[in-house]
C-alpha cells in the first residue's frame, strides 16, 4: 500500500464510522440534529477522500474538474433551493422527489459505465467483467424502478395523479409481470454481452416502477416511499460494485436495511402486510361494493359556539391531528387554541397515531413547528386507555385512524388496524370540511355515534373562530 | 478488491443497518427517512469516479456530470430538509425545565 491508498483507506474508515453514528443518532430525539450534521460531514469526507486519492495517483484532468464543478454546483444549488422553499406540509412529496433523483443518479452512472467502460476490471478477463456487468444491470434495474416509482409517488401525493379505476383491474398484475419478465430477459441479454439490450432494460424497469406504484392508494403511499428509499440504498450498493468502492457498498447497504425496517414499522402501524400494499391495490377501489361503504344516518352537526362552550367546561381535552390539519396549515392556530385552554387549567394532550398524516412522524414535525411541548404528544398505546377519562376530543382532519370499524366490523377492510378509541370520550368534535370519506374511501362509523358532533369547515377557519368564541367566554384571559 | 470480500462488506453493512435503527420513536420516522435518503445519494462517489476516469471528450463526462448533479441534489437537499425538520424539535429548551 502506498500513501494515497493509506490516506483514502483511513478517510473511508472514518466516513463509514461517522455515517453509522449519524444513522444511529438520527433515531434519538436528543442527538438527531447533530447526527444529521455528522452524516453530512461524513459524506463530505468521502468526497475529499476520493478526490485526494486520484490527485495522489493518476491525477484529475482539467476537463474532469470542469464537469465535476458544473454537475455539483447545479445539483447542490437546486437541491438547497427546494429544501429551503418547500412548505413543511409537503415533506413526504419532497422526500419522494429526492429519493427519485438518487435513483436517477445510480441509473445514469450505470448506463455510463456500461456504454463507456472506465474500470480496469471491466476490461480484464475471467470472472470480473461478468460481475461488473451484473452489478451494472442491477444498478440500472433498481435505479430505474426507484426513479419512476418515486416520481409517481410524488405526483400522487401532490395530487397531480389520481388513482383511476382502470389501474385496479386484475390485468394490471399481468402487465406488470410482462414488464418484469421483459426486464429479466434484457438483464440476461445484457450480462451475456448484448449491449443494445441496455435500453430495453431501462424502459422495462421504468415501466415496472410506474406499473407497480400507480395502482397503490394514497393511504399506502408512505410505505411505498419508505420501500423506494430502501431501493435507492440497494441501487447505491450495486453502483459500489461497479466502481469497486467499499464505502459505497457499506453506505448503500445501511440505507437499504434501514429503509426496510422503517417500511416494516409503517406496515405494522396500518395493519397491512407489505404484499397487500404492493399488490392489493387501492383500498377505496376495492371497497366500493363491500359493506364498508354506506349512508350516514345519524349525523349531528354543531356550531363553533357550542364547541367552545363544551371545551370551556372540560377538564381534559385530547386533540387528534390528521392530514387535514397539515393541509389547512392550521398547526399554529391550533396551538393558540390549546394555549388558551391550558391557561384556563384544562389539561391538553395530543394523540398521535403512528400513521397520522402521510408519513410516520408527520404530525410530530408539524406540531413541533407550532411549538407544542414535546411531552404533550402521546403515542397511540399510551393515550388509548385515557380516552374514557377524557371530556372532549377534537378530531382535526383525521379520519381513518379514528374509525371504530377497525375494531367492530369484521367485514371492514380497515378491520384490525390499530385505531385511536376516541368514541370512548364523553364528547367528540370532528372538524372536517365536508362529509367526504377519508383517504381509504371508507365510511367512518364514528360520525354516526350520538356523542359525536361534526363542526364543518376548514380546520384553520374553524380554529380561528374558536379562538374568538373562547375569548368571548373569557377563557385564558386571566 | 475481490468480489467475495465486497460481498462480505455488503452483508456486514446490511446487518449494521438493521441493528442501527432497531428502535426509533415515531417522531423521528420522517427525519430518519429523509436523512437516510440523503445518505443514499452516496452514489455521487460513483459519478465522481466515472468523471475522473473518463477519456478526454468522452460522452461519459456529460453522463457522469448529470448523474453527479442528481446525486448532489439528493444529498445536499436531503440534509438541509432533514435539518429543517429537526430544528423544530430542538427549538424548545423547555423540555428539561418542566
Amino acid at each position: 500500500m502506498n500513501l494515497p491508498d493509506i490516506i483514502k483507506f483511513v478517510i473511508d474508515l472514518i466516513a463509514v464510522l461517522l455515517l453509522a453514528l449519524g444513522i444511529k443518532g438520527l433515531s434519538k430525539v436528543r442527538s438527531a440534529r447533530e447526527a444529521n450534521i455528522t452524516a453530512a460531514i461524513a459524506m463530505l469526507l468521502s468526497v475529499v477522500g476520493l478526490l485526494s486519492y486520484y490527485l495522489g495517483t493518476s491525477g484529475i484532468p482539467a476537463q474532469s474538474w470542469a464537469w465535476i464543478l458544473v454537475g455539483s454546483l447545479v445539483g447542490s444549488l437546486l437541491g438547497t433551493l427546494l429544501a429551503k422553499k418547500v412548505p413543511m406540509t409537503s415533506m413526504p412529496e419532497t422526500v419522494a422527489l429526492f429519493n427519485g433523483f438518487g435513483g436517477m443518479s445510480s441509473l445514469l452512472v450505470a448506463i455510463g459505465a456500461f456504454l463507456f467502460p472506465f474500470n480496469e476490471v471491466a476490461k480484464a478477463g475471467a470472472l470480473e467483467p461478468f460481475i461488473n456487468d451484473v452489478s451494472i444491470s442491477v444498478s440500472i434495474f433498481v435505479g430505474a424502478i426507484t426513479f419512476s416509482g418515486s416520481i409517481v409517488a410524488m405526483a400522487k401525493l401532490q395530487g397531480w395523479l389520481s388513482t383511476p379505476g382502470w389501474t385496479q383491474v386484475k390485468a394490471r398484475h399481468f402487465v406488470n409481470i410482462v414488464f418484469g419478465v421483459t426486464s429479466l430477459i434484457a438483464f440476461i441479454y445484457l450480462i451475456s454481452g448484448n449491449i443494445s439490450s441496455i435500453w430495453l432494460l431501462v424502459i422495462a424497469s421504468t415501466l415496472l416502477g410506474i406499473g407497480v406504484t400507480l395502482p397503490i392508494g394514497g393511504a399506502d403511499m408512505p410505505v411505498v416511499i419508505s420501500l423506494l428509499n430502501s431501493y435507492s440504498g440497494i441501487a447505491a450498493a450495486a453502483a459500489g460494485f461497479v466502481v469497486d468502492s467499499q464505502l459505497l457498498i457499506v453506505a448503500g447497504a445501511m440505507v437499504g436495511a434501514a429503509g426496510l425496517i422503517l417500511t416494516q414499522v409503517m406496515c405494522k402501524g396500518m395493519n397491512r402486510s407489505l404484499i397487500s400494499v404492493l399488490f392489493g391495490g387501492s383500498l377505496s377501489a376495492q371497497t366500493t361494493t363491500s359493506s364498508g361503504s354506506g349512508e350516514y344516518t345519524n349525523i349531528t352537526s354543531c356550531s363553533v359556539e357550542e364547541c367552545a362552550l363544551t371545551l370551556e367546561a372540560a377538564n381534559r381535552v385530547i386533540v387528534v391531528p390528521g392530514y387535514g390539519l397539515a393541509v389547512a396549515q392550521a398547526q399554529h392556530t391550533l396551538r393558540e387554541v390549546t394555549k388558551k385552554l391550558e391557561q384556563n387549567g384544562i389539561e391538553v394532550v395530543y394523540a398521535i397515531h403512528p400513521v397520522a398524516g402521510r408519513m410516520p412522524g408527520h404530525m410530530n414535525v408539524l406540531l413541533a413547528e407550532a411549538d407544542v411541548p414535546y411531552e404533550q404528544l402521546k403515542e397511540m398505546d399510551v393515550v388509548n386507555p385515557e380516552f374514557p377519562a377524557t371530556d372532549v376530543v377534537l378530531v382535526l382532519g383525521a379520519n381513518d385512524v379514528v374509525n371504530p370499524q377497525a375494531k367492530n366490523d369484521k367485514s371492514s377492510p380497515l378491520y384490525g388496524m390499530p385505531v385511536l378509541d376516541v368514541q370512548e370520550a364523553r364528547t367528540v368534535f370532528v372538524i372536517k370540511r365536508g362529509m367526504s370519506a377519508g383517504y381509504s374511501g371508507i365510511k367512518n362509523d364514528l360520525f354516526d355515534l350520538p356523542n359525536t358532533s361534526m363542526v364543518f369547515g376548514d380546520a384553520k377557519k374553524v380554529l380561528s373562530e374558536l379562538i374568538g368564541e373562547l375569548k368571548d367566554l373569557g377563557v385564558g384571559d386571566k | 478488491m475481490n468480489f467475495d470480500s465486497l460481498l462480505w462488506v455488503l452483508l456486514l453493512g446490511s446487518l449494521l443497518g438493521l441493528e442501527l435503527i432497531g428502535k426509533v420513536p415515531p417522531t423521528l420516522h420522517t427525519p430518519l427517512m429523509s436523512g437516510a435518503n440523503a445518505i443514499s445519494g452516496i452514489t455521487m462517489l460513483a459519478a465522481l469516479t466515472a468523471i475522473i476516469k473518463a477519456e478526454p471528450n468522452s460522452p461519459l463526462l456529460i453522463i457522469g456530470s448529470i448523474s453527479l448533479g442528481f446525486a448532489l441534489f439528493n444529498v445536499v437537499g436531503g440534509f438541509f430538509v432533514t435539518d429543517r425538520m429537526l430544528a423544530m424539535f430542538s427549538r424548545k429548551p423547555t423540555k428539561k425545565n418542566k
